[in-house]
Parts: C-alpha cells; sequence; structure tokens
C-alpha cells in the first residue's frame, strides 16, 4: 500500500536525521584549529633566489602579463653586468585570485606559490606587496636550479661555456 | 468571597514566573533549534558567545533591539504597529489555561499550578489559535508588498484547513474526560494518557499544532524559497523579533497543549509533577525542531489535500469510532 510506503519513507528520514545528529561535526574551529595544507597549495606569492644567493627574477614580465586579474607590476633593469633584474616588483594581493598562473609562466622558477594562506589586513593598501616583501632568502621548491648556469648568454659565462651548453657553430661552415 | 492579600500576591508572582520562563525559554528554544538543526547537518551551530554559546539569545536580543525600525513608506502605519502583537500575544494569553503542575499548598494556601482554571479552557485554546492568525493576516496585508500580502493569504488559507482537523481531534479527548477543563483533563489521564486509547488523533493533532505555528514542512505563509520571507518580509528590528519569538513561544505553548491532552499532563514516575511536564513539553519542541531538519515543505494544494481529505475525514470517524466504544463499555 502506498500509505505505508510514504510512512516508512518519512521514518526512514528522521532515521537518517537522527544518525547525522549523534554523529561528530565536521567542522574545524578556525582560529584554534587550523588545517595544514599540503605543500602545493596555492596561497601567498613570494620571488625565490637561487642556490648561489642571487635573484632569479629577470623580470621579464612574462608572469604580469600571464596574470589575468593584472595584479603583477614591475620595472626591469640591467645591471653593470648586463644581467637583467626587477627595479621594483609589486603584487597587489588585494586583487590576486591565487590562479598560479604568474608561476607557471615564469621560466626562472623565481616566483612562486606558498601554502601560507592566512594574509588577511585591515587597511586595503597593507595588502600591496613591495619587491623587499615578496623576496624571501631561499630557493622555495627547487634547492638546485639556477638559470644563469643554463641559459645565462653572455651574462655570467662566455657564449657555450654553460651546463649542457656547447660551443657556437658558425652556420656558413655547416656544408652537407 | 474576598482575595486576601496573600492569594494576590501568590497569584502576581505565579503570572512574573510563567512570564519569565516562557520568554526564557522561547529565547533559548531558538538557540536550541540552531544547535540541533547543525548537529543534523553535521555542523557545530553558534558556540562562541558564552560557554557552548549560552549567551547567544541575549546577544541576539541586542542585535535585534538596536537594529534600525523600518516601516515601508506605503505601509498601513497603525495595522503593521499592532499585527507583531497580535500574533505574540494569543500565543501567550494561551498558557494561562495550561496547568503545568499539581497543586501545591504555599503558606497554607492551596496555589493551583495554572493562571486561570477556565471550565472551557480547551475551547478558549482553540478560539484564540484562531485568533493568532490575523496578526500573519494584518501583518501580511498592511505590509503593501506582495510577498507579504500573498504570505498573509496562504497563512489564512492554511489556518482554515488545519483547523478543522485540530478541533475535531480534540473532540475524543473531551469525550473520555467529560470537560473542557484542562485541569480535569489532566486528572482524568492520572492512571494512563489519552495517547494510549487515541494514537490517531494525537497524530491528527501533532500534524495540525504544526500548521498552527507555521513550522516546516507547513511553513507555507512564510515559504523562504517562494516568498523572501511571507508575511514578515517588511518588518525589521525588534517588530520581527516579535513576530519569531511569538513563533517560538507557540512551539512551547502547544507543546504543552499536546503533553496535556494526550501525553498526561504533570502525571509521571519518580519526578515532581511540573519537571515530568516541562520534560513532556520539551519531548514535543525538539521533536518539531528534528522534523525542520527532515521534512521538506509542502506544497499549497497539498496541505489542502492533507487537511480536507485525510485528516478531517479521519477525525470525523475517529469520533464516530470512539463513541461507539464508550457506548459499549458503558
Amino acid at each position: 500500500m502506498s500509505v505505508i510506503d510514504d510512512i516508512r519513507a518519512i521514518a526512514a528520514g528522521f532515521g537518517v536525521t537522527l544518525r547525522h545528529m549523534l554523529a561528530r561535526p565536521v567542522t574545524i574551529q578556525y582560529p584554534e584549529q587550523k588545517r595544514v595544507p599540503y605543500p602545493r597549495f596555492r596561497a601567498r606569492i613570494v620571488l625565490t633566489r637561487d642556490p648561489d644567493g642571487g635573484e632569479r627574477c629577470v623580470a621579464c614580465y612574462l608572469c604580469s602579463a600571464a596574470c589575468p586579474v593584472d595584479c603583477i607590476s614591475m620595472q626591469a633593469a640591467e645591471g653593470a653586468d648586463g644581467r637583467r633584474y626587477a627595479e621594483w616588483f609589486r603584487i597587489n594581493f588585494s586583487r590576486c585570485i591565487f590562479c598560479g598562473l604568474c608561476a607557471e609562466a615564469c621560466p626562472t622558477l623565481a616566483i612562486q606559490m606558498t601554502p601560507d594562506y592566512e594574509i588577511c589586513k585591515r587597511d586595503i593598501m597593507d595588502l600591496v606587496y613591495e619587491k623587499e616583501d615578496l623576496l624571501i632568502d631561499g630557493c622555495g621548491k627547487d634547492s638546485s636550479y639556477n638559470f644563469y648556469r643554463h641559459a645565462g648568454i653572455d651574462v655570467t659565462q662566455p657564449r657555450g661555456e654553460g651546463l649542457e651548453e656547447t660551443p657556437p657553430v658558425d652556420v656558413r661552415s655547416l656544408m652537407p | 468571597m474576598t482575595a486576601s492579600t496573600v492569594d494576590i500576591a501568590l497569584f502576581a508572582a505565579k503570572l512574573a514566573m510563567v512570564f519569565f520562563v516562557i520568554l526564557t525559554l522561547a529565547a533559548y528554544l531558538v538557540f536550541a533549534e540552531r544547535r540541533v538543526l547543525a548537529w543534523i547537518q553535521d555542523r557545530k551551530g553558534p558556540n562562541r558567545v558564552g560557554p557552548f554559546g549560552l549567551l547567544q539569545p541575549l546577544a541576539d536580543l541586542i542585535k535585534l533591539l538596536t537594529k534600525e525600525d523600518f516601516i515601508p513608506t506605503v505601509a498601513d502605519k497603525w495595522l503593521f504597529y499592532l499585527a507583531p502583537a497580535m500574533a505574540a500575544i494569543p500565543a501567550i494569553l494561551t498558557f494561562s489555561v495550561i496547568p503545568f503542575g499539581k497543586p501545591v499548598a504555599i503558606a497554607g494556601h492551596q496555589v493551583p499550578l495554572l493562571i486561570a482554571d477556565l471550565n472551557v479552557g480547551l475551547l478558549f485554546f482553540l478560539a484564540l489559535s484562531s485568533i493568532a492568525v490575523y496578526g500573519v493576516a494584518l501583518g501580511g496585508w498592511a505590509s503593501n508588498s506582495k510577498y507579504s500580502l500573498l504570505g498573509g493569504i496562504r497563512g489564512l488559507a492554511q489556518l482554515i484547513s488545519y483547523e478543522l482537523s485540530m478541533g475535531l481531534s480534540l473532540v475524543p479527548v473531551v469525550m473520555l474526560a467529560h470537560s473542557f477543563s484542562l485541569t480535569d483533563i489532566v486528572v482524568a489521564q492520572a492512571r494512563l494518557p489519552f495517547i494510549v486509547y487515541q494514537p490517531l488523533a494525537f497524530i491528527i493533532f501533532l500534524v495540525s499544532i504544526t500548521a498552527e505555528c507555521k513550522r516546516i514542512p507547513f511553513d507555507i505563509p512564510e515559504a523562504e524559497g517562494e516568498l523572501v520571507a511571507g508575511f514578515h518580509t517588511e518588518y525589521s528590528g525588534m517588530r520581527f523579533g516579535l513576530f519569531f519569538v511569538g513563533e517560538y513561544i507557540n512551539i512551547i505553548v502547544l507543546g504543552g497543549l499536546a503533553t496535556t491532552f494526550f501525553l498526561g499532563g504533570w502525571h509521571g514516575p519518580l519526578l515532581p509533577p511540573v519537571v515530568c511536564f516541562s520534560l513532556k513539553t520539551l519531548a514535543v519542541a525538539f521533536f518539531f525542531i528534528w522534523m525542520r531538519g527532515t521534512l521538506p515543505r509542502l506544497r499549497y494544494d497539498q496541505l489542502m489535500h492533507l487537511g480536507w481529505k485525510l485528516l478531517t475525514p479521519l477525525a470525523l470517524v475517529n469520533i464516530l469510532v470512539t463513541g461507539w466504544f464508550l457506548q459499549i463499555v458503558a
């Protein structure tokens, strides 16, 4: 009979809610209890250094171009040895959506995401991070990579002298 | 017959105590509902204000009192002012006929533990429950907003469809107790509560009082998914608070009535009568909260269908069977 089925269905519903009433809540009491995010969690952005302690960033503007919300800006400059660096580097975290496209775009692994998700400020201007706020004393996720060992043409060493590099070839002499 | 000063003082004390307990209980029922609903949804609920969140009702009160009391320019001002009171007052008044304990002797005076021992207490309750819907209907009308008006109209239509079955479900209780007085009804249940004799009437009454206090699954006049907030859409601050508290007072009062009519009132094993009554009342209130966490809202026509085509005929048949049975036994 449909009435009996209906009553059984309603009783089953009450059973389900009673079971959940007695189950442990899934709530995390945030300020007291903090969950530990995974290492690749995308939160606060940092600028890393290479193993020798130099800045990795070469101010190529790729992160700024990749950024969908235009929160990264910088000014490129050139050192005495011809090595490029960012004169100033600014990330507006009030705009950042933590998509990680900047870190993906970076050819030198300079810009990286960290799992530090607690970046709330009373004043919105405090969320604009300058280069000295962003730069850390470490390599971040890759502790061995040094861009200039692989491709720093004519800056840290003469052409063809880097790792995995062969001496330059005179193309006019490459006859079959 | 002259009332002595002590009698008047005792009555005043009783009145003040009932007011205080009912209002505090209503405030804490809101808190209890939020916690229980949270548990049902695997959450914790409000637990920040005071130990275990026990001061949350106080925080809510402060919030409601300090909010702007907004009146729409197109509203009918006087009705808009009056409607919340018209919803809350009948709910409190109904409690005056509920006996919440055995008569006690204080300083040589026999004090009945209810405010007014009317010999037509049951009819008094039915009359007040009909009056309570004026608050809803007039509040909806006076707001001059389409959602409020629809909520008010729904409130009226809902009243007509459940009031009949609620009244009819109480007829067997009167037949068994031979009295309209709530005290007599409780005394008649000294041996066995009426729920044993009248399980069907109890279920019909329970469904009807759920509709009476506009709770899910019968919260059709409010229906926040369809009508924003129904009849109290335009209300804010303490005026909204009065509607809100009135609803929870209603739950306590109707729980008390279900206890009085079917669950044996203050009768119970071991515990003192007042505690027995309170526990039964709170159990009914808990069931209301549990039901809110479980069932979805009925459609408008489904409530009509349930009230007119199912509950009313069942209640009528129940009366016939009870009468026939009493005739055989007597």
